[in-house]
């Protein structure tokens, strides 16, 4: 009997390769879980129980995939069969890791809580009636829940990071241009990337490794500077590590959330880390006022292409040609895409554009300069991911604004470019809660150093305490 | 923020959306809401400051100027909802 909740990919591999398992009994595994407890988690939008000889993996339904329905959480997009492969699922295909299936977000990766999907929430396994997190909350309720062994998500404000926090899982947010994003849903250009959401760091490693490097089909992609090392240190000796006051003391810090952070840091110290505190002061006070700003702005550019001629949904009644986009758009996109649509319409028009967008692009010089400066004297950087651990279904789904507030401590780094992991460091009333180790651009190693000696002195079982056996 | 119906009938045409007009004063309250929010970015002094558009500069990312084959007719009309004559059938622009 395979184990799905506690098998790990590299123990997964293991077993392939030893021949302990076939590749369809592995396959069948998670296909059978998927039966079980997916009812309840509404983790998958379309399961297809790919059958082969890999580590299966679930993907995010803003991922491109030949062939396999992808919807982007929205019903502007129900029913849309891409005809091509985004360059990650053709890396993922050829690394031989068979689909099992695409993941439940937030429309356009357009949320913190998969509250915002057309086709309903996905739950976190750690309790159901509370949120996986978002907008990548369905590939997290999966790996959480024993339905794949990892998973990509992808990241914009922090959608990989918090979800990983929120069901206490490892998370990726690469630095930008190190995973194509040709193939992916565009939200917003200059801050979407794909990462791995595992259930260790050298799992995440791995699959990093899968599907980063230059793609020719992605022109703001590079390739990575080293080669990806697999972690396998204990200690943290000659690392200078930074606690950003503004990160760790931010408003809306639940005291538990501090508390388990206190002690990952406590731990960081413990293996030979040099622990100093260090500032940003103003790119948490402005950070989430500006991505509110770029994002939206990017957002209503390359949400324009959804009009109802050339795929996806199409709204019925007469009417002209501009009757027909603007009745398509309001119809089939839900409240918060056209909220930001707006907003970002709004910011761009002229008369507004200075000092709104144009504002905004300055904030972000101010904040990607503060890190910099973090970064002369520390080599990490140690936060919270998220404020709160996961809260309830529909505690914050009528106020977009506390919503907003979920990515106060992710967006900030995300607007500079930079990297982030997201490592469970511990509890808080039951729930998980998340470290979130950022580093410089192409600083991944580093990270997965950090993260993987941080996580073998923290012990943390990833598997749901109400699911053990 | 103060934003009026005016604005948000006129950003809704800009970005193609028809608001239905019972929910135009909600979705005016809303954007204005958002609005003061991350109107926040104008307390700064930045005058002197360069904006940021790329996250990571990359100058002249070049290809190869070859021609490689692209979506076939087939394909680029599989998701249509209005195929026709190897084309995107859509209504008039209008008068």
């Amino acid at each position: 009997m395979i184990e799905t909740l506690r098998l790990t990919a590299e123990e997964a591999a293991r077993l392939l390769e030893s021949g302990e398992v076939s590749g369809d009994e592995l396959a069948g595994a998670y296909v059978e879980a998927i039966g079980e407890r997916d009812p309840d988690l509404h983790a998958y939008l379309h399961v297809v129980g790919e059958p082969g000889n890999g580590v299966p993996i679930a993907l995010k339904d803003n991922i491109t995939t030949r062939g396999v329905p992808t919807t982007a959480g929205s019903r502007i997009l129900e029913g849309y069969v891409p005809v091509f492969d985004s360059t990650v699922a053709t890396r993922v295909k050829e690394a031989r890791l068979p689909l099992i299936g695409k993941t439940n977000l937030d429309e356009f990766a357009m949320g913190s809580s998969t509250e915002n999907s057309a086709y309903g929430p996905s739950k976190n396994p750690w309790d159901p009636e509370r949120v996986p997190g978002g907008s990548s909350g369905g590939t997290a309720a999966a790996v959480a829940g024993g339905l794949a062994p990892w998973g990509l998500g992808s990241d914009t404000g922090g959608s990989i990071k918090q979800p990983a926090s929120l069901c206490g899982l490892v998370g990726l947010r690469p630095t930008y241009g190190t995973v194509s994003r040709y193939g992916i849903v565009a939200f917003a250009s200059s801050l979407d990337q794909v990462g791995p959401i595992t259930k260790t760091v050298r799992d995440c490693a791995r699959l990093y490794g899968t599907i980063a490097g230059r793609d020719a089909c992605d022109s703001t992609t590079v390739e990575l500077q080293e080669p990806v090392a697999i972690p396998d240190g204990e200690d943290l000796k000659g690392l200078r590590i930074g606690i950003p006051k503004e990160l760790n003391e931010a408003e809306g810090i639940e005291p538990g959330v501090s508390d388990a952070v206190a002690k990952a840091i406590k731990l960081a110290e413990d293996l030979g880390a040099e622990v100093g505190e260090c500032r940003l002061p103003r790119s948490v006070d402005y950070g989430l006022a500006c991505y509110y700003l770029v994002a939206p702005a990017e957002a209503s550019s390359n949400l324009a292409r959804y009009d109802g001629v050339r795929y996806g949904f199409r709204a019925a009644g007469d009417g002209d040609l501009t009757a027909l986009y603007s009745r398509t758009r309001w119809e089939g996109f839900g409240p918060e895409p056209r909220r930001r649509i707006l907003i970002g319409t709004y910011a761009l028009s002229a008369g507004y554009y200075d000092a709104f967008y144009g504002q905004a692009q300055k904030v972000r010089t101010v904040i990607a300069q503060e890190h910099a400066a973090a970064f002369e004297d520390y080599d990490l950087l140690l936060s919270p991911t998220s404020p709160t651990v996961a809260f309830k279904i529909g505690e914050k789904a009528e106020n977009p604004l506390a919503m907003y507030l979920s990515d106060l401590l992710t967006i900030p780094s995300n607007m500079a470019g930079l990297p982030g992991l997201s490592i469970p460091c511990g509890l808080s009333e039951g729930l998980p809660v998340g470290l979130q180790i950022l580093g410089p651009q192409f600083s991944e190693n580093l990270m997965f150093r950090a993260g993987h000696a941080l996580e073998q002195v923290l012990a943390f079982d990833f598997v749901p305490e109400r699911l053990r056996v | 923020m103060a934003i009026t119906r005016e604005d948000v009938l006129h950003v809704a045409r800009l970005a193609r959306l028809e608001i239905p007009e019972g929910e135009v004063d909600r979705v005016r309250d809303e954007l204005g809401a958002i609005l003061e929010a991350v109107g926040k970015v104008a307390e700064l002094d930045l005058s002197d400051v360069e904006p940021t558009s790329h996250p990571l500069a990359v100058v002249n990312a070049w290809g190869e100027d070859e021609s490689r084959p692209s979506l076939s007719p087939e394909d680029a009309l599989a998701n249509a909802p209005d195929p026709e004559g190897g084309a995107f059938r859509v209504p008039a622009v209008g008068s």
